[in-house]
């Protein structure tokens, strides 16, 4: 093993850390509830320290090196943020202290709450969601409890495209709505035949990636809802691409009902192991009263030349469906995501998307030469090419991945979505450099030749990592992690 | 790629073989060429329920992507195979014969003529490549 665990580093006898002297009286813990044996590791702070800096080493991270991991938007987390987010008056609160000592905050989530909903097109927004998958979970319970209030429980069937996040039917299926997966068509558009034949009565929603995993904007998407619409149904948006959107289209504008932000992806708050995530919710008028509870509104108004600010506090919508999420989500993101908004303003957010779509069509431009991409039309800020080629058929896109941590960069997104044999799905963000994107570029142009001249460079990726090739099929069997257990029972 | 003659196949990359007024029913060599190596299979019909042409049966999940079988006929289902979930690698490497998953009691052999036989369906797959 690389790094020994803590439990193999323990000597006995070391203390990394003493509790102060108690300035309250010590409980009385009755005799039989008191542990005679705890094998904690015994440790000095200088080997804790040197243990986790070790093992943060092992790792690839957005701060080493190039990440295209499509559909993830790994771009670049500014510094700043951090610092903003470490301010006292932000860092040391309590959520449960008196709003006339919090204004601040809850200032910043109110304007937080603003900005989504203009740069969605929504009426309405909760902060609460933990990440995207729960502001999912939180846009189909309100869909469910928007149907509920009108007395239309026959409404249970949510479609989703083949070409949607993958989380999207375990959404549906998890708030007991039945999925029923849509095909795309050839120019990897929804469907619309498939789409009409599923318009009936018992239709609650359709939850639409757009762009979708291939980095396609849907052609038809007014179409699609105008359908859906008419049959009675609500959209989801699964907002996961919106880093391809910023100012350009707004969501709530095509029609869509609902839609999941991901701060952690398209407005720079740290992801892919330095999270948390936060997944707020924006809704069109008709669904803003069922909104988890509670939202930050303005109690009193202030004055207009803000001598005297408003007043802000927390309100329950009259409809809410409850809480989803223990006090008001993760702050901490919201002080992030609200830094970036403010550096960058309206005009920048729009060049956000822009230089990430512009870095997608370049990379797309430079590769499809050398990599058949099926859907091969202009991309948003994705795109998905296929990871094999028919004159060297023992190469698949796994290793294309592993070979390029080789070179130094995160492997794409392999194996979704699944329209797409072999996929590799590229998302390089607007945060990298021509410079990056060509050096990038090479690379990939590079083991395509090599997949064909020597194939065992591939077959045996990657050689510069820590560990080697993973046995996969045992990761995915053998569940079980015993090692704690072992140190436990010494 | 194996295409046996004495089976028919579903457009999902099914196999049903019949014997009489029973069929065997499990994944084809091209299912699981794509799913890759499979780890986990699970069958979600048991013996004596009555199910339907397209419901589920089983879900299988492999290194990197999950499935569902769906049957390809309707009827009732007369044995399962209880030995699968402990060897999921049997379906990479007989997926025609151990790796069976289902055996139904067909109540209706006219949803066969839904079924392609193996030329079709090996057409089928050369398309989809």
């Amino acid at each position: 093993m690389l790094e020994p665990l803590l439990c193999d580093l323990s000597v006995p006898g070391r203390v990394g850390f003493r509790f102060p002297e108690p300035d309250v009286p010590l409980a009385e813990i009755p005799e039989n509830l008191v542990r005679q044996n705890l094998p904690l590791p015994e440790l000095y702070e200088v080997d804790v320290v040197r243990h986790f800096t070790r093992l943060s080493q092992l790792n690839h991270s957005i701060d080493t090196g190039f990440y295209p991991l499509g559909s993830c938007t790994m771009k670049y987390n500014p510094k700043l943020n951090e610092e903003t987010a470490r301010l006292p008056g932000f860092a040391h609160l309590h959520p449960m202290q008196p709003i006339e000592t919090v204004q601040g905050s809850l200032a910043l989530m109110y304007e937080l709450q603003e900005w989504l909903k203009e740069i969605g097109g929504f009426a309405g927004v909760t902060l609460q969601p933990a990440a995207g998958a729960q502001g999912e979970l939180t846009g189909i319970l309100l869909i469910r409890a928007y149907f509920e209030a009108r007395g239309e429980t026959q409404r249970v069937k949510i479609l989703v495209p083949d070409s949607a996040h993958g989380t999207n039917p375990a959404t549906s299926a998890m708030s007991g709505m039945h999925v029923i997966e849509l095909k795309s068509d050839d120019r990897g558009n929804v469907d619309l035949q498939a789409l009409k034949a599923e318009c009936d009565e018992t239709l609650a929603g359709l939850m639409l990636t757009n762009p979708n995993t291939l980095g396609l904007f849907d052609e038809n998407v007014e179409e699609v809802i105008r359908m859906v619409h008419e049959a009675g149904g609500l959209v989801y948006g699964d907002g996961a691409n919106m880093n391809a959107l910023l100012g350009i289209v707004r969501p709530g504008d095509l029609g869509f009902d609902v839609l999941h932000y991901n701060l952690h992806k398209t407005f720079s708050t740290p992801h892919g192991g330095g999270g948390p995530g936060s997944g707020p919710v924006g809704v069109a008028a008709h669904l803003v009263d069922f909104l988890p509870a509670p939202v930050v509104t303005i109690l009193e108004a202030g004055d207009e030349g803000m001598e005297l600010p408003p007043l802000y506090g927390l309100e329950s919508p009259p409809k809410s469906i409850g809480r989803v999420k223990s006090f008001h989500g993760h702050f901490g993101m919201m002080v992030r995501a609200y830094t970036y908004m403010r550096v960058y303003g309206k005009e920048g957010l729009r060049k956000v998307s822009e230089y990430a779509v512009l870095n997608a069509n370049y990379l797309l431009a430079r590769l499809r030469a050398h990599y058949h991409v099926p859907y091969d039309r202009v991309c948003m800020h994705e795109f998905v090419a296929e990871g094999r080629w028919p004159d060297a058929p023992d190469i698949h896109a796994l290793d294309i991945s592993k070979r390029l941590m080789d070179y130094g960069f995160h492997p794409p997104t392999n194996y979704f979505p699944l329209i797409v044999h072999e996929s590799l799905m590229i998302e390089p963000t607007e945060t990298e450099s021509k410079q990056v994107l060509d050096e990038f570029a090479e690379a990939m142009i590079k083991i395509a030749s090599e997949a064909h001249s020597e194939p065992e460079l591939l077959k045996n990726a990657p050689q510069i990592t820590p560990v080697g090739r993973l046995d996969e099929v045992k990761a995915a069997k053998e569940l079980v992690l015993c090692c704690a257990v072992g140190a436990y029972n010494r | 790629m194996n295409f046996p003659t004495e089976l028919k196949y579903t457009q999902n990359d099914e196999w049903i073989r019949i014997e009489g007024n029973v069929g065997t029913v499990g994944i084809t060599d091209y299912a699981q060429d794509q799913l890759s190596d499979i780890v986990y299979v699970e069958i979600v019909v048991s013996e004596g329920e009555k199910v339907n042409q397209g419901d589920t049966c089983a879900t299988v999940e492999s290194v990197k992507a999950a499935a569902d079988v769906y049957m390809p006929v309707s009827g009732v289902i007369s044995a399962v195979n209880e030995e699968l979930a402990d060897t999921p690698e049997n379906i990479n490497s007989d997926p025609y014969g151990v790796a069976w998953m289902v055996k139904i009691e067909l109540s209706d052999t006219s949803e066969l003529d839904d079924l392609m036989d193996s030329g079709s369906y090996q057409q089928l797959v050369e398309s989809k490549d």
